[in-house]
């Protein structure tokens, strides 16, 4: 009140607090990873194995040569686009369980469009529309809980939980009775000459599944920081998020952002359906989604709803299952799942007590 | 007569919050005895040690004659104390036999609840209190008064002799009021003993043998009812010391009268029904001009929030219209009220006015963020340089626009609610509860804003639960009282005791 706004303002700070950012982003998941590979040490053991053997073996499989780390990749792109849906949705304050429906339903769309596609298309016509009919896919099946929750305020978990069986088996309708190969349960595979397989773009990962989706999903996560961090959009949608009260009171229609979050989170998780369908068969089977919808609540949960974290949890989680097959032959694939168990439980339940104790740890260093 | 309860100098602090500093209580058995008291005076506090649900740090607490201080709640209830709380604390699903005798059910031989027996007992115990209801039927179909009355007849039913009413009828309507009165007065001359905690003065003058007032976490008075009057109580549970000197006043403004006498906030007979069915705001009607601040006083929970949030655009209307400088916006949405000139200090800053998560920049574009957006793409550098302009004219500390509003004060949280909706184009302004919680220094700081933007010609329609604030800032006062307007005066006419009493419906106003 004394100073003047002159003197005032060369007084006011600037200075992002980027260690304190840095510090509460990195070492709770670190502490994290610490649990959850003391747990893995003490589920090998008994199986009677050296953790330092099968570690350097899970590396090997995983990280350690061509195919390996391709495989990783691919994994990480559909659980990728899960774990940003969920994240998307998460930071609106609704939690999406629907993943599941709105990948194979992403997928479906996909598959449909390029089997409709004339040969000869020209691949920067047919990709785009293909990912497109993706995106329309999961957000058909996102924008369904959005409206029944703005406008009767059913509960989206309940709601989104329900639709992965409708939609599931409205899908396994379609294949089985209109659209599949005799003896299979996939559609027919998109001709070549409308869409190469992407995985066969490149070479480097030495047949490995791993294609241009990752570069979509990066794109993707991209755009999703930058709506979420730098759109007036984001600011609104956080707004709700944190407190729908205070974004109603700023004149932000809550029903409108949850319509908008979950619609868009079905249309992320849609769109992941082209990495199976565009970059690995080529064509819609049933059931390709299973697991990775559910998984994707996990990546966003150890991604702690941030875009990079996500990309960071998907990579991990890709390697943890990618890795059970490596180490197959010394403890039973089933390891990896309980190791993603006990991973998820070590970051929900450490991640709040190790900020506690660094903002205390904090606050002593200051004073 | 014997005591029935005797607490004395009771203490409880919750961190630095004293709550309760040597509050006593002495009640007869078979009395009705009110606890009277303003918000935060510490009455409910009070109830919870006898209760058992809190233990005093210092003071003793004795039942029927026998030291009981730090019970448990379930030595409380095995001692036939029976508190019936605020809100009900039913199961909606279940029927009212089976919430009455939830925990103590009546078993058949197999182990399973005998219905029959339970609904029995429950007709009995109805028939004999007087409290009428069917056992059978679900507590979601209930009013609220019928579901008091299963309140009451769950603590009776568990035995209690000593029955505690936390505000029974802040949710009743009149007919109701006058039923629970009946049964109180009949369970009184059965031999019970009651406690009625209130603010409403109609209701002690009305019912109690005896008043215990309580001011700041003390007990001020202990009266008999018969030698009292109400203007009596209502000066004590005010309290003369927070009296405030006549110059500090506002003078009154000098301005010609506007040529539009529609410029400013007007507001026609506008209803407003709350959760519960009940017309929180009932046919209110008033007119702040500009250049002029209407402050409303009044006990809490009489209508203001309701009030205050349906001209923001933030709770629904039954009945009437808002308009600011003329233009209708009973319909619109919170934004286009903010286009229309509206701005807001809502009551809950940590509810309403702020994200505590989002930095002190970030909060100082909440509403305003569509002009600080650019193709939908938010422009950082003019959010940074508004909040460095606000954060020095405002003297928010620390001065750092991207700290978590989280990290500041109670008073700096609110200077920030203050410097954003003061910020803004705006021609009327609703300021509710504006320096709650907020220091000294600050205190008078947005009280000064305030009167700034009066001298500038804004109108100002103030609530506020502070009577001195009410009194310090208005040109004119109105009083609510169970969703009118109890009285409307010039701030040169009232005086704490007018509005005191009109605020506890102890006074008939002129509702102009």
């Amino acid at each position: 009140m004394t100073a003047t706004p002159a003197a005032a303002r060369a007084q006011i700070i600037t200075r992002a607090p980027w260690r304190e950012h840095a510090e509460e982003a990195l070492i709770p998941p670190l502490v994290a990873l610490l649990v959850a590979a003391i747990c893995g040490d003490l589920l090998i053991l008994s199986y009677g194995q050296s953790p330092a053997a099968v570690y350097r073996l899970l590396l090997e499989g995983t990280w350690g040569n061509a195919y390996g780390f391709g495989q990783v990749l691919y994994k990480a792109t559909t659980l990728a686009f899960t774990g940003l849906a969920v994240s998307f949705g998460l930071r609106a304050g609704l939690f999406n369980i629907g993943g599941e429906s709105q990948l194979a339903a992403g997928g479906f769309g996909a598959a449909l469009t390029g089997l409709a596609l004339p040969v000869g298309t020209p691949l920067i016509l047919a990709l785009p529309l293909c990912m497109i009919a993706a995106g329309l896919g999961g957000g058909v099946v996102g924008a369904v809980p959005a409206y029944l929750k703005t406008k009767f305020g059913a509960h989206e978990v309940i709601v989104t939980i329900m639709l992965n069986f409708v939609v599931l088996a409205l899908l396994n309708w379609f294949i089985a009775g209109h659209l599949h190969v005799p003896e299979t349960l996939h559609t027919p595979e998109i001709h070549a000459g409308v869409l190469p397989r992407l995985a066969d773009l490149s070479s480097t990962f030495h047949g490995s599944a791993a294609n241009l989706a990752l570069i979509v999903a990066v794109l993707v996560a991209a755009a999703v920081w930058f709506y979420l961090f730098r759109a007036r959009g984001g600011y609104e949608l956080r707004a709700v998020g944190l407190q729908p009260d205070a974004a109603e009171y700023g004149g932000i229609s809550v029903g409108r952002v949850w319509m908008r979050a979950l619609t868009f989170s079905g249309v992320i998780a849609g769109i992941g359906g082209i990495n199976y369908v565009l970059g690995y068969k080529h064509y819609y089977e049933d059931g390709f989604a299973s697991g990775a919808g559910f998984l994707g609540i996990a990546v966003a949960l150890v991604g702690r709803n941030h875009p990079i974290g996500v990309l960071i949890a998907a990579f991990f989680f890709a390697t943890l299952s990618q890795g059970g097959l490596a180490i197959h032959a010394f403890v039973p694939k089933q390891m990896m799942d309980v190791l993603q168990g006990v991973v998820i439980l070590a970051v929900a339940m450490s991640v709040p007590e190790v900020r506690r104790v660094l903002r205390s740890a904090r606050r002593t260093r200051e004073a | 007569m014997s005591e029935a309860i005797k607490l004395e100098r009771i203490g409880k602090a919750f961190g630095d919050v004293v709550a309760l500093n040597g509050a006593s209580l002495e009640v007869q058995s078979g009395e009705i005895h009110a606890l009277v008291g303003e918000n935060g005076a510490g009455k409910s506090t009070l109830m919870k040690v006898l209760g058992g649900l809190i233990k005093p740090d210092e003071g003793r607490v004795d039942v029927n004659g026998r030291d009981v201080t730090g019970w448990s709640t379930s030595d409380a209830i095995a001692a036939g104390i029976g508190i019936v709380h605020q809100h009900f604390m039913l199961v909606p699903t279940l029927t009212v036999a089976e919430n009455l005798v939830l925990g103590c059910e009546p078993k058949s031989r197999a182990g399973v609840l005998d219905h029959r027996r339970a609904a029995e007992d429950v007709r009995k115990l109805s028939a004999g209190t007087g409290l009428a209801i069917e056992p059978e039927r679900l507590i979601a179909d209930l009013s609220v008064g019928e579901a008091q009355r299963v309140e009451i007849l769950k603590v009776l039913f568990r035995g209690a002799r000593i029955l505690v009413l936390d505000e029974p009828t802040a949710v009743l309507s009149p007919p109701e009021v006058r039923e629970l009165w009946a049964v109180l007065r009949r369970l009184r001359d059965q031999g019970d003993t009651i406690i009625l905690i209130t603010h409403r003065l109609d209701e002690v003058v009305d019912l109690s043998d005896t008043i215990t007032v309580m001011r700041a976490g003390k007990t001020v008075a202990r009266i008999k009812t018969a030698d009292t009057t109400p203007a009596e109580i209502a000066r004590l549970m005010v309290g003369r010391e927070v009296s405030l000197s006549a110059g500090k006043r506002v003078q009154p403004l000098n301005q010609s009268a506007p040529a539009n006498s529609d410029q400013g906030l007007v507001v026609r007979n506008v209803s407003v029904v709350g959760s519960r069915g009940i017309r929180v705001v009932d046919d209110v009607s008033f007119s702040v001009k500009p250049g002029e601040i209407l402050g409303i006083a009044g006990v809490e929970g009489n209508g203001q929030t309701e009030l205050i949030e349906a001209i923001a655009g933030l709770r629904s209307v039954a009945a009437g219209q808002i308009l600011v400088d003329g233009v209708e916006i009973t319909r619109h949405s919170v934004a286009k009220r903010h286009d229309a000139g509206l701005s807001h200090i809502p009551e809950d800053r940590h509810r309403r006015g702020l994200i505590l998560e989002y930095t002190v920049a970030d909060n100082l574009i909440l509403g305003v963020q569509k002009s600080f957006a650019r193709n939908g793409v938010l422009d950082n550098d003019r959010i940074l340089a508004n909040a460095s302009e606000d954060i020095s004219s405002f003297d928010i500390r620390p001065p750092n626009p991207i700290l978590e509003a989280r990290a500041l004060s109670g008073g700096n949280q609110q200077k920030i609610v203050v410097a954003r909706e003061m910020g803004r184009q705006f021609s009327a302004l609703l300021a509710s509860q504006p320096t709650r919680g907020v220091d000294v220094g600050a205190i008078e700081f947005i009280h000064q804003q305030l009167l700034d933007a009066r001298a500038s010609g804004k109108a100002i329609l103030l609530v506020s639960a502070e009577l001195n604030e009410v009194l310090a800032l208005s040109d004119r006062i109105a009083v609510m009282y169970r969703g009118k307007f109890a009285g409307v005066m010039s701030s040169s006419d009232a005086t704490e005791e007018i509005l005191g009493e009109l605020m506890i419906g102890a006074r008939k106003g002129n509702a102009a």
